[in-house]
Formats: C-alpha cells, structure tokens, sequence
C-alpha cells in the first residue's frame, strides 16, 4: 500500500516515499520516514512488512557504517546495492526471511553519475532509471514512461514527480497526504518539501 | 641461548623478542630478492629465482611472482611452500569480496587480511609463522597504484619502491639513490592514476635491471634466473602482464646498458 519510488538523472537521484504507517485500514502514523542514509551520498528506501523493513533497514545500515570506519573509505552505491542483495538473498533461504521491497538511489562521486537500483523482497536486481514498488508502480510507471528522458535536469526530474502525485491524486484508491522526497548529488543528501517542488 | 624460547612462537623471550617470528624473517633475507619499482603509468616487479638448473622443467612457469586478483599482482620472498597457502587464500578472499560488492577489492583491504592471517600464526595456531614476505603491485579506483610490501610478523607498509629478500638493504639503497619523484605524496584519494613519480614504465623497467645487475651474484642476467610482470591500466582496468622467457631477455638485452655499465 505504500507508495515507493525513484528515478536517476545524469547527475543525481530523487527518492519518493509516503509517509504513512498503517496497519490493516488503520492509518497509524502520517509522518514515518521509510528512507535510510547508507553513505553520504547513498539512500535506500523500503518498503513491506513493518517489523523487517526496519529490522533488516538497520542492519544494512550498520554494516555499511562499518566498511566505512573499517576502510576508511566509503562503499559506492553500486557496491552498496549488490550487498544488499546479497544479504537479503542469504535471509531468503534462511528459516526468517525479510519481506521488504528496496530501492537504492545514489550519486557516485567517480563516475558523477545518478543511479536508481531496485530490489525486490526474492533479491531480484535492476540497474534502473526509474523504479517503483508496490500498488503505485501501477500509476506511477505510465507516466515515467511517458515523460522521462535519461538526459533530464533536476528540476525537471522534481517536475516528473508532480507529475506522478498527480497521477496517484486523482486515480489511485488511497489517497496520501504527505510524501518524503529526497535528493542526492555532488552536494550530497538533502530533503525537499513537497509544498517547495 | 636463546633455544628455551624457541620452541613455541607464542612466548616471548626475557628480552621482549619472539625468536621463531625473526628466524622467519632471517629465512627471507637468504630469498630470492623481488624488486618492485612504482612509475606514473603502472608497476614494475622482479623476481629472482634461486638454484636452477638446466635439468628443470620451465613449464611450470613462474614460482615467484602470482596472480592474486585481477588487480593484484604480488612477488614471493621466502618459503614457496608456505606462499602457496597464502597465495590461496588471498585469492579466495578476493573472490568473495568480489561476489559480496561487485567490485575489486581495494588493494590495501586484501593486503591487511593476509597480514591478519600472518600475525594470527605468530600469537596462536601451529608452530611456526609464514615464512613468506609479499610485495604486492595493485590499482584500485579509489587509490590507483600500490606497491606494498609485508613481513612474516603481519607487518605492512607501503613504497614508491621496495626490495626484499637477499641484499634487500643494498637494493634498497640503490633505488632510494636513483628513484625519481615528483616530490608529492604517493596516490592520494581521488587520484586515480597518480603515484607522485615521475619515472616512466621504461624508466621502472631500466631502474629494475640496473638493481638486480648490483645486488644478484650472477655473471650474466638472464630469462631463467628471472621473472618480470607489469601491471598497467588498459582502457581504464586493470592489466597484469606477466613475462615470458623470451620477452625477459628482450627486456634485459634493450637496457644492457643499465646492467653492469661499469664492467664494460
């Protein structure tokens, strides 16, 4: 039920999230962050059952600090992502796995280059420009085909995001009063209010 | 003297010293000696082999210097034996960082687990520590060229240019007198490709011959007694070359002149 997604431009990233917690058809909480900072200028976000998202969310996030303190270098998002995958595809075969939807966007300092990965809860892979999980892939996914071009700016890419809460506003069944929308690039990690798109 | 302390490597000597760790790195100072020379475009690294004879086979190949990953090449000084259980596993630790991150493993974190591995035989496990120094020739995107060089105790550091094994410290010597620097630190984060030399691989190459003509008691330099790999970047990876005979004499006969130009 949640809405999740992303998309990647030459040089940065845009993660969407909502911001309701629920359970059942009981909204709990309307500002729950579901986005975690890995690195300085990587972001994932999840998505599925409540306890694991958090659960296996900061148990990446902890071990990603550490290759960080331990190497005294930071892991890029592409080396960020295949961990990722790899550990949930290691919980998916053990007697607890994870149900969590993940999308990993980032800004690689080297390359300068934005990028969006997907994860799905089986620890499928994709190297994406723009991914969504969930019901509102449904709505979202059509107008990001439509619209999206690999060489948009950024603020044409947080104009593709209206878009898509336009999209979600007037045809998807739930209706979502706030969403976290966060940026990486060369400056890093920074969230913006949706009233300042 | 020393004998009630050197039965097990884990016991310290009344003087402070572990005796079976410095007869490990005695072992490596009668070695084949292995040279590496760091340049602005790639890595130069030498072995010498010791005690051929005609009689042996050469399709073995080389004994000295290995493949550790696709971006690490690394020369032996030491017990063989013991090298090849190090050699293993440092490429298994390779393998798997590859399939955890998808990526190389940076060259320094391969170089400190295999010291971990070392300085683990010196404190507990069996009687003796590895009797194997490494010097290890790496790229990674993060710091571009490395050269570092280990010890039997764990130890690691890293050179613009290094030697170990026989007459390390004459060799040693000679390459502090005629490297050639830029003067500013050695590959710095974020540069990929700069090692602060001003030497080029030519350079490295002519500077390696002009070392092993001064410290290898030998009459003439030749492909049996040597081994010789580079290690380059091509088209932005990664390339490791390692010598055949006949490239090594090629390499030998075009810097003649660094060998032995005083005898002449």
């Amino acid at each position: 039920m949640d809405a999740q997604f992303a998309i990647a431009g030459k040089d940065f990233a845009i993660s969407v999230t909502d911001k309701t917690a629920a359970s059942s058809i009981v909204k709990l909480k309307h500002n729950e962050d579901k986005t975690y900072a890995l690195t300085p200028q990587t972001l994932m976000s999840v998505s599925g059952e409540p306890g694991d998202t958090s659960n296996f969310s900061e148990y990446i996030q902890g071990n990603v600090r550490l290759y960080g303190i331990r190497n005294m270098q930071e892991l890029t998002p592409s080396e960020t992502a295949n961990f990722i995958r790899g550990e949930l595809a290691g919980a998916l075969r053990s007697r607890r796995p994870y149900q969590v939807n993940i999308l990993v966007i980032g800004y690689d300092g080297k390359g300068g280059e934005g990028s969006v990965y997907w994860i799905d809860y089986l620890a499928g892979m994709a190297k994406v420009p723009y991914a969504a999980h969930g019901y509102c892939a449904y709505f979202v996914y059509s107008v990001l085909d439509r619209e999206y071009s690999p060489d948009i700016t950024l603020e044409q890419g947080l104009d593709l995001i209206k878009q898509c809460f336009v999209a979600l506003k007037m045809r998807f069944l739930i209706q979502f009063s706030d969403y976290t929308v966060k940026v990486v690039d060369k400056n890093g990690l920074r969230e913006i209010k949706v009233e300042d798109l | 003297m020393a004998r009630r302390y050197d039965s097990r490597t884990t016991i310290f000597s009344p003087e402070g010293r572990l005796y079976q760790v410095e007869y490990a790195m005695e072992a490596i100072s009668h070695a084949g000696t292995v040279i590496g020379i760091l340049s602005k475009d790639g890595i130069v690294l030498v072995a010498e082999r010791q005690a051929t004879s005609p009689l042996l086979e050469q399709s073995i190949g080389s004994e000295k210097i290995y493949e550790m990953n696709d971006n690490v090449v690394a020369g032996v000084a030491g017990l063989t034996a013991d090298a090849n259980i190090l050699i293993n596993q440092s490429r298994l630790i390779a393998q798997r960082y590859l399939l955890k991150y998808d990526s190389p493993i940076p060259v320094e974190q391969l170089v400190r687990r295999l010291c971990d591995l070392k300085q683990g035989y010196t404190q507990f496990g069996g009687l003796r520590p590895f009797g194997v120094s490494f010097l290890c020739a790496g790229w990674d995107s993060a710091s571009g060229f490395q050269l570092y060089q280990s010890d039997p105790a764990g130890n690691y550091s890293s050179w613009k240019a290094a030697c170990i094994g026989e007459n390390s410290g004459n060799a040693q010597s000679i390459l502090k007198q005629e490297y050639k620097d830029d003067g500013s630190s050695a590959s710095v984060a974020g540069a990929a490709a700069a090692t602060g030399s001003s030497m080029t691989m030519e350079d490295a190459l002519r500077l390696a011959c002009l070392v092993l003509s001064k410290t290898i008691d030998t009459a003439k330099l030749t492909s049996e007694k040597l081994e010789f790999a580079t290690l380059t970047l091509k088209a932005g990876k990664p390339h490791i070359h390692v010598y055949a005979p006949a490239e090594i004499d090629q390499v030998l006969a075009e810097h003649a002149s660094a060998i032995k130009p005083t005898d002449s």
